[in-house]
């Protein structure tokens, strides 16, 4: 499977893992070993001194690339001080970018994002924007400067898979940035298909934490990506609509009683 | 002296620094990795965590890592 570059960094795992809805952070750590993930999202919120261990230790003590997002923010404005705070808190000028319009969706607010994601790119940040599986959108993400675009497979947490594959397929074949699938996979042939229409990884938590057994899922994803790229890349057979042999005719024995 | 901090009145002493407030809110995290302070929705960096003062009224906002993300 071929290495992919992103923001400037070439990375061996094309699987991205979000770090929310584990149920203890070592359920969280132990999935993360197993993914094979080389990079991971963290949120920043208020301080909470009755939380059981830190996670940037659980992180660190991890050694992952750390992604903070600005979850939970539904205005330019709230995103890019989020953003800003991030770069503090964890050293990094990258960000996962997400403007959310509205909480029973949580679909991309687009213009929000748009000026979120413009302003951020000039104040030097590596801007990885979630957006909605609109090529469109995804193309205007891409003119103004981010390092790639992240749309959605299906609504977050829904575990609904690749809704519109032939969107996605549209924003792949159109960037010019590396392509991340991010959010609406539940299970590993979902990542599979993403990966097979070529794109360049997923971007997933909820599929993971909320499998009976955290763990394993996180390997089957892991072996899910990878062999949906493998296949991406070997280019899968044309489709037909009727059977068409692959055993040679020639030479088939003719078999006559009496 | 008056301030809210993370959505919460305190009482705080007069020319509190933002390095002195974090020590008191986020024992064990003082060094800042991690932490992240915004006063009156303005970034402080860390590096001037311990020369800026806090001043009556303001709003401060002290942010860690969480769990997070997809």
């Amino acid at each position: 499977m071929s290495e992919f570059e992103l923001g400037g960094r070439r990375w061996g795992s094309r699987l991205i893992m979000g770090t929310g809805g584990f149920r203890s952070l070592r359920a969280m750590e132990e999935a993360i070993e197993a993914s094979g993930a080389e990079i991971v999202t963290v949120a920043l919120r208020r301080i909470d001194l009755n939380a059981s261990g830190s996670v940037i230790d659980s992180l660190r003590r991890a050694e992952r690339f750390l992604l903070p997002n600005t979850a939970g923010c539904y205005t330019a404005h709230d995103a890019v001080l989020t953003a800003r705070l991030a770069r503090e808190a964890f050293d990094t000028d990258w960000v996962k970018l997400e403007v959310i319009g509205d909480d029973r969706t949580l679909y991309p607010d687009p213009t929000e994002l748009l000026d979120a994601a413009v302003t951020l790119v000039a104040d030097g940040f590596v801007v990885l924007p979630y957006t909605n599986d609109d090529p469109i959108l995804a193309r205007r993400l891409e003119e103004v400067g981010c390092a790639a675009v992240m749309p959605l497979g299906a609504p977050i947490g829904s575990g609904m898979g690749i809704r519109n594959p032939y969107n996605l397929s549209i924003i792949v074949e159109r960037a010019g940035v590396p392509v991340i699938c991010d959010a609406g996979v539940g299970t590993a042939s979902d990542a599979a298909i993403a990966m097979e229409l070529g794109c360049d990884g997923v971007l997933m938590a909820s599929a993971i934490a909320r499998a009976r057994d955290p763990v394993k899922m996180a390997s089957a994803m892991r072996s899910a990506i990878e062999a949906g790229r493998l296949a991406y890349e070997a280019g899968r057979m044309p489709r037909k609509l009727h059977a068409e042999a692959s055993t040679p005719i020639g030479g088939t024995a003719e078999f006559r009683a009496g | 002296m008056r301030l809210f901090v993370n959505g919460e009145t305190r009482d705080l002493p007069d020319a509190i620094t933002i390095a002195q407030l974090v020590a008191r809110e986020a024992p064990g995290l003082e060094s800042g990795r991690g932490v992240a302070v915004a006063v009156d929705a303005e970034v402080i960096p860390r590096s001037e965590w311990h020369d800026t003062t806090l001043e009556p009224g303001q709003t401060v906002e002290v942010l860690a890592a969480m769990q997070g993300g997809a």
